[in-house]
């Protein structure tokens, strides 16, 4: 039977110095890991969040982003005449051709510049995929030098608030509205009509990407595998929702792994931090631990009281860190997303999930950390133990 | 053979390479029912052998069998589990968990043995009322006296219903009033409980209310 819990709670309230201390660097540490991680799980929840399952990506083979694509007029009609492309009433293909660009803009309030996204579309066509809903201003008007700015950039970006003018390749555009899409990456970009912008950066040609809604989402496979061996398109598709989310892998790659590493360097001296407290503790009860022995608690039990008990602290610390981390859920950041090269913003999610990880890593720590402590004062001879203080 | 039986016991100490011996070939017999008290000059070895009666160290070399079980081969977890059902250990300086109260401390030993939380509860609130200390319950050792702290600890040791108690020097830290009222008790349970006692005391005036008295001198026992 085990030694109760009541007895491990109390000595670590007997300590309040010593657990606060300890309960500190674990808290510390996992506010690091949550902060990285609620930065990794925001960056692909926004871009995850921007495609869906029924529709279908297609980029040039070989392209690995938007912007290096390209399509031409000829295989756009081949695409949107597949049989299982979807129609719309008016019997016009559910299809979305898009010119997609990069152009770089300064910051504001901030030194340096960034690339931003900007999509030519037709306002009917792009429906199939998402409709912007505009919050200031309204939309553009299809054939002029009209723009909309996402929120997410608007008011980071220099020109491009409502009413501003925006030069694209040295000529004027008019910022007429602000747009959001629930949070999806379009929110980070700049639209405009297809007709006026791919002129402007000499991409009358063609497209950089299509996307087509599937009357039969599920025969995605079989339709992808008779494009990519067509000879005349040349091209790779994939569902947009997976596309959108592989363009996140990198970038949220790095940003976990870069949290890992400063989490684990930290965890390395709350996990000391621990084990010292423990060691302290296993000291100063010598002669008590001796008497449960005598008592015939096993080893076993001694030990895992002991191991329990520095899980409690570092649960302290977990739940401390957790409600450090707390108020960064939903602040806006951005960063480059390395995929596309072109500026993403989305916001910190700390999740329910992230947030039992994070609670789970204390407790582990905790456990390692008391685990060395536990094994001595288990191992104590018990002679000797009542002996000392 | 006698309820507490020590043959030929042989305890050494190493320190620093150097062998040490405390037990040169000692043997003791005690009956069931008796009340021992175990007296010599400091260092002569008392705890020593009380340590060894109660499972708590092992011989050199020797037997040593308590209430018909031989002890002296006897595996650590083996003679942990032994313990909780044998032996009701007293300690000089009480040994209570300080974060614990009273009741608590006298239930640990219970939580060894299969009974479900109001038995427990039942038996170590019956073994402190008969300690004495029936409205201490929610005490913690710091709340409490000298005297309380070592009667709680007397109702800890008898609790589980130990076929021996075993005390180091239970009066040593204690001034005379206390300490009578802790004599008393021990003496009580020997002979309402007919508990076998084995009491190390320093103090000939404690040593009186023993039924026998057992010297120990450099090891080995003097008449
Ligand atoms: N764990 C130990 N290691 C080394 N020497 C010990 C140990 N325990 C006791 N001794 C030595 O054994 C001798 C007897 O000790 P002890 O049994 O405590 O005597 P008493 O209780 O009669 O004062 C002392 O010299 C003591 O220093
Ligand atoms: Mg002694």
């Amino acid at each position: 039977m085990a030694i109760p819990f009541a007895y491990n709670v109390r000595n670590v309230m007997q300590r309040p110095v010593a657990t606060l201390t300890t309960a500190i660097g674990v808290a510390l540490t996992i506010a690091v890991l949550l902060a990285a991680f609620a930065l990794a799980e925001g960056f692909r929840s926004t871009l995850s969040s921007t495609g869906s399952d029924a529709n279908v990506l297609i980029l040039r083979d070989g392209a690995d982003s938007e912007v290096t694509s390209g399509l031409s007029l000829e295989m756009a009609s081949i695409l949107s005449a597949h049989p299982n492309v979807a129609l719309a009433a008016s019997g016009r293909p559910l299809a979305s051709f898009e010119m997609v660009t990069t152009i770089n803009l300064p910051r504001v309030g901030q030194k340096g510049a960034s690339n931003i996204k900007v999509r030519g579309l037709s306002m009917d066509d792009i429906g199939m995929r998402i409709t912007p809903k505009i919050v200031e201003g309204r939309t553009f008007t299809p054939g002029t030098d009209e723009i909309i700015v996402g929120d997410r950039i608007a008011p980071r970006f220099a020109h491009c608030r409502v009413g501003d003018e925006i030069k694209l390749q040295k000529r004027p555009f008019k910022v007429v509205g602000r747009f959001t899409t629930e949070g999806s990456s379009f929110e980070s970009e700049i639209w405009g009509d297809a007709r006026a912008l791919a002129p402007v950066f000499h991409r009358e040609g063609g497209y950089q990407i299509g996307v087509l809604r599937m009357k039969d989402p599920s025969a995605f496979e079989a339709m992808k595998k008779e494009w990519e061996a067509d000879p005349r398109l040349g091209i790779h598709a994939e569902r947009e929702r997976v596309f959108y989310e592989s363009q996140s892998a990198g970038t949220t790659g790095l940003i976990r792994g870069l949290g890992i590493f400063i989490t684990a360097i930290m965890a390395i001296g709350a996990l000391f931090g621990a084990a010292n407290t423990m060691f302290a503790a296993v000291a100063n009860r010598g002669r008590e631990i001796a008497t449960l022995l005598v008592l015939g608690f096993s080893p076993i039990a001694v030990m895992t009281s002991f191991v329990v008990e520095s899980t409690i602290v570092a649960l302290i610390g977990g739940v401390f860190g957790c409600l450090i981390a707390l108020p960064i859920n939903g602040i806006t950041t951005s960063t480059t997303n390395f995929q596309s090269f072109s500026e993403v913003a989305f916001q910190f999610r700390v999740t329910p999930q992230l947030l039992v990880t994070a609670l789970v890593f204390s407790a582990v720590l905790g456990a390692l950390g008391g685990l060395f402590p536990a094994v001595r004062a288990a191992n104590q001879p018990l002679a000797r133990g009542l002996r000392g203080g | 053979m006698a309820w507490v039986e020590v043959r030929e016991v042989h305890k050494q100490y190493q320190r620093e390479k150097q062998a040490i011996t405390v037990l040169d070939g000692l043997s003791l017999q005690i009956e069931e029912g008796e009340f021992v008290a175990l007296m010599g000059p400091s260092g002569s070895g008392k705890t020593t052998l009380l340590n060894l009666i109660g499972g708590i160290d092992s011989p050199t070399s020797g037997d040593i069998s308590v209430a018909g079980t031989n002890i002296a081969r006897l595996s650590g977890a083996e003679l942990a589990r032994w313990r909780s059902n044998t032996i009701g250990y007293i300690f000089q300086l009480y040994n209570l968990m300080p974060v614990l109260t009273a009741l608590q401390n006298v239930e640990l030993p219970l939580l060894l043995h299969k009974m479900n939380g109001a038995e427990r509860r039942k038996r170590a609130t019956f073994a402190l009322e008969l300690v004495g200390l029936g409205d201490r319950l929610g005490h913690y050792p710091r709340q409490l006296s000298g005297g309380q702290e070592q009667r709680v600890a007397i109702a800890r040791a008898l609790v589980s219903d130990p076929k021996v108690l075993l005390a180091d020097e239970p009066t040593g830290d204690l001034d005379r009033k206390s300490g009578e009222e802790v004599l008393q008790l021990l003496e009580r349970l020997n002979t309402e409980f007919k508990k076998t006692i084995v009491m190390v005391t320093h103090d000939p005036h404690a040593a009186e209310r023993a039924h026998r008295l057992v010297h120990l001198d450099k090891g080995v026992l003097s008449a």
